[in-house]
């Protein structure tokens, strides 16, 4: 079975532990009467200022988390936002998960946000009743206040604190959530971002930005190739640079590679200029270890072995062997995606300091409760000292998953410890590049087989270093590599999906929208070759692939679908979401209109992280240059709690997309990564974006995800525009190979 | 001693003449507002203004900038208030914000330049300042709004 990248985390020894606790508390059974403040649940403070303090305890990476959590609880507890603080959560087993990933922040919190605001609602209608001697019904709660029925009396937020911090915590079924048509902020359009005059003034702090007193900053030159080790090293011109303070060796890493560190030799400076200069001048002399032997080119052969007779099933229905027997026509395709670097625009930073009893540490962390953990096993704190371990989490300069995965802060806890100093380590972008958590590269063969002008059988192999082989280097396989693969919402009669396996050699990881990135290259362009066989006209296709409006039942298949750790009660693969997305963003690009010459039109969807996205991408091709003329999506997650937000990251999950799709390519030769900064991993430009337009697909289903889910549906959209332009077919990620960019 | 211009104050800063003006700002100035994202000109996200001509703070060794005028992002209001800042806001531009310091700083040359750019003209100056988060139309549309509120001031 593979397991979802939840699931999957929650088995790893660090992670999301965590349970959802704290709501149960009593308000404080010690509170004076005279209570100047009141903490009901982990995520309000009410003060008798009238001052609302709220917690924000996932991170901020440019979705927007920060101004989409408090809002929700101060919509549901009738607050008035204008006297709302925002605090940003330290990493604490209290919250529950903290994990920032997965595009679950809303999907996974929002009925326990709308709990944690409708406690302190109703602890203060309580409180006011009491004050009033009235039954509760007799209190409204409404923008920072109590209101008496009579229409006269009414009481501040404030006023009401001394009382409500009496009062029991009412249980959860007591509580009465506000009907989604009550809200006064969530699920409406203008909202100015919470960091926003912070950001444009340069006063917001990313962990590249903390500043502690006495902090030095060390730089690391880590092992090129992962698990190899230093087998001598020479300073002596190192430690003659002006401003660099000492050499430390770090220690060398052993399988697995999870989180910890690489290993290497530090360079501690008073400055960065000198730490870059210090280790420009060390002397090291390396044992490469078994990884060596890796070249990512070489190995395609062993992908291509591994394709031949793959014998890990993922899901199959109907029998595709007789598919293939009886079949009228088929179609086969192979398709390659290269691996990819989190490029995150902050590279990796963190800073420690010990304490008395600790480490406090500051870190742009999408996971501050692993990054305690991670802390805690290298310095080897025990379990009942977690208190010592402080990780505040600074703003994110970018997340994409690389920041859930905390070496970097083992580094700078390690660095304090071993020199009793603070420490910032730094990441510089070639270490960024060279030393990540890389999306896998890949390789696919699909097949589809015809009866009667109709897809009669639908095969898809994949094979990519299993992101499981970071934690356990025996997997060969799994490891979430079925997502956007196994959940194909294709009516076909018979169907087999199955996998690979194969070695690893470098640190493999998750990178925005996972797995889904190959998977629903491959099988949306595959589509677009079936559309194209039959001579029919990719969009009428597609929705005849998708077919009939229905749940498609997978566990009834026999498949142990994750479905991104979510029930299909709540989250069903719905077709009829599907095709609304597909039709609401073709007729958003105007399908049908005839395009210039040389243009043309791409179609694509997907649903992933329990969302739908269509996508429509429109290209030119003039003297075999690729030129974008216009991107188009559709999304339906549900309910859009920050509905600008969903824009954002609509228009950003294209670029994402675009830019790995134009260029992404990381490779290693000798076991060492190839690329090293933006010349020779580069990102898309703004000449290269046109117009995006995106659009929300009215819904009252749950919150789905917002920040993967965009994704997916692009690349494919894109070759398939090229196609529909040109005639050729791109089955090889990333496009610049070929000259067209 | 180099003596060095920032935002209109004078500083005399106590370093090689190679380092760049970019660890100047950040470690010795304790300006952080002006990032780091590559250290070889290829991002864009360190810009900051030297006699008004962008600049890429990363690459600029501080004897090349000894009794210029420098202006980073933290000197191009006191309260947000420049209109190509304002108009960031307006248009809610940033996503993670890492690049949009840069981003400000080159939109800001150029409208001092061209205060009525087009298209053409805001790819060609803004195409050194690199965003993984995808904020670039959003940025197009902020740029025509400042021209508009005279954001070449
Ligand atoms: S940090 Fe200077 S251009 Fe990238
Ligand atoms: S806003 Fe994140 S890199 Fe531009």
């Amino acid at each position: 079975m593979t397991l979802s990248r939840r699931a999957f985390i929650q088995r790893l020894s660090f992670g999301s532990a965590g349970l959802t606790i704290g709501l149960q508390l009593q308000a404080s059974s010690f509170a004076p009467a005279d209570a100047t403040e009141f903490t009901p649940d982990v995520f309000v403070t009410l003060e008798a200022s009238g001052t609302v303090r709220i917690r924000c305890h996932r991170s901020e990476m440019g979705q927007g988390i920060r101004s989409t959590i408090p809002r929700l609880i101060a919509d549901e507890m009738e607050a008035d936002w204008n006297k709302v603080v925002v605090e940003q959560a330290l990493g604490d087993a209290k919250y529950g998960d903290q994990n920032t990933d997965g595009s679950r922040s809303i999907r996974k919190n929002y009925d326990r946000l709308k709990r944690a605001g409708a406690t302190v609602r109703t602890l203060l209608q309580q409180a006011a009743a009491d004050t009033w001697q009235v039954a509760p019904d007799q209190v409204r709660i409404h923008n920072h206040a109590a209101h008496h029925a009579d229409g006269k009396k009414t009481l501040g937020f404030g006023a009401l604190v001394a009382k409500a911090a009496n009062l029991p915590v009412p249980a959860a079924d007591q509580l009465t959530l506000k009907p989604e048509k009550d809200y006064r902020y969530v699920m409406k359009k203008e909202w100015e971002l919470l960091d926003g005059l912070d950001i444009v003034t340069g006063k917001a702090e990313y962990g590249y930005d903390v500043a502690v007193k006495d902090m030095k900053i060390a730089l690391i030159a880590r092992p090129p190739v992962v698990f190899g080790k230093v087998k001598s090293f020479d300073a002596s011109e190192t430690l003659k640079v002006p401003g660099v303070l000492e050499v430390v060796e770090m220690p060398a890493l052993s399988p697995p590679a999870a989180f910890k560190m690489l290993g290497g030799i530090a360079v501690v400076a008073e400055h960065t200029w000198a730490a870059i200069q210090g280790r420009e001048k060390l002397k090291i002399e390396w044992e490469d270890g078994p990884n060596a032997k890796y070249d990512t080119v070489a190995h395609q052969a062993e992908f291509e072995k591994a394709l031949e007779d793959p014998k890990h099933v993922v899901r199959q229905h109907g029998n595709w062997q007789e598919a293939e027997s009886q079949a009228e026509s088929r179609l086969d395709a192979a398709y390659k995606v290269a691996g990819l670097a989190h490029a995150t625009m902050e590279p990796l930073a963190a800073t420690a300091r010990l304490t008395d009893d600790g480490v406090e540490v500051w870190a742009c962390t999408q996971t501050p409760q692993a990054a305690q953990a991670n802390v805690m096993q290298t310095l080897e704190i025990p379990q009942e000292k977690a208190n010592s371990v402080k990780v505040h989490v600074t703003l994110l300069g970018g997340g994409f998953g690389r920041k859930s995965k905390p070496d970097y802060v083992a580094e700078a806890a390690f660095l304090a410890h071993k020199t009793k100093r603070t420490i910032k380590v730094l990441w510089t972008r070639e270490d960024e590049i060279q030393h990540g958590y890389y999306h896998s590269p890949s390789y696919q063969k699909l097949a589809a087989t015809f009866q009667k002008g109709k897809l009669s059988g639908w095969y898809h192999a994949m094979v990519n270093h299993p992101i499981g082989a970071t934690f356990n280097p025996a997997a060969r396989v799994g490891g979430s590599a079925d997502l956007g693969q196994g959940d194909a919402p294709y009516d076909v009669p018979h169907m087999r999906i199955v996998n690979g396996e194969t070695d690893t050699f470098m640190r493999i990881g998750w990178l925005r929208s996972v797995t889904n990135i190959n998977n629903a290259f491959a099988a949306s362009s595959f589509a677009d070759e079936c559309a194209a066989h039959l001579k029919k006209d990719p969009l009428a296709f597609l929705l005849e692939l998708i077919g009939p409006d229905r749940h498609i039942d997978l566990q009834a298949e026999g498949y142990g679908y994750g479905n991104y750790g979510e029930t299909t009660e709540r989250f069903p693969i719905d077709t009829a979401r599907l095709k609304q997305v597909l039709n609401t963003v073709a007729k958003q690009a105007e399908w049908t209109r005839k395009r210039p010459k040389g243009h043309g039109l791409g179609i694509a969807v997907h649903r992933s992280f329990c969302s739908y996205v269509g996508a429509v991408i429109e290209v030119s091709m003039a003297d075999n240059k690729l030129k974008i003329e216009d991107i188009h999506l559709a999304i339906d997650c549900g309910l859009a709690i920050n509905p600008d937000r969903v824009h954002s990251q609509l228009e950003g999950a294209a670029m994402f997309a675009i830019s790995n799709a134009l260029y992404g390519q990381i490779t290693a030769e000798k076991g060492r990564v190839v690329q090293s900064n933006f010349h020779d991993f580069p990102l898309a430009r703004i000449n290269q974006f046109p117009s995006i337009r995106t659009t929300i697909v009215s819904s009252d289903g749950p919150p789905g995800g917002v920040g993967e889910p965009g994704v997916p549906p692009v690349a494919p959209a894109l070759c398939n525009a090229i196609f529909a332009a040109s005639g050729k077919r791109y089955r090889d990620l990333p496009l610049s190979q070929f000259g067209i960019v | 001693m180099i003596a060095l211009t920032v935002n209109g104050k004078k500083h005399e800063i106590q370093a090689e003449p190679e380092m760049p003006l970019l660890w100047a700002l950040r470690d010795l100035l304790g300006m952080t507002g002006t990032k780091y994202g590559c250290g070889k000109g290829l991002c864009g996200s360190c810009t900051v203004l030297m006699d008004n001509e962008p600049i890429r703070a990363c690459s600029m060794p501080l004897a090349a900038v000894a009794d210029k005028n420098i202006t980073t992002i933290e000197g191009l209001s006191t309260d947000g208030g420049h209109p190509v800042q304002q108009a960031w806001l307006q248009f809610s531009v940033p996503q993670c914000g890492y690049c949009q310091a840069g981003q400000i700083m080159s939109a800001v040359a150029l409208l001092r330049k061209n205060p009525k750019p087009d298209d053409e003209a805001i790819d060609a100056a803004m195409s050194g300042n690199l965003c993984r988060c995808g904020t670039y139309t959003r940025i197009r549309k902020a740029i025509h709004h400042a021209a508009e509120q005279g954001g070449a001031k």
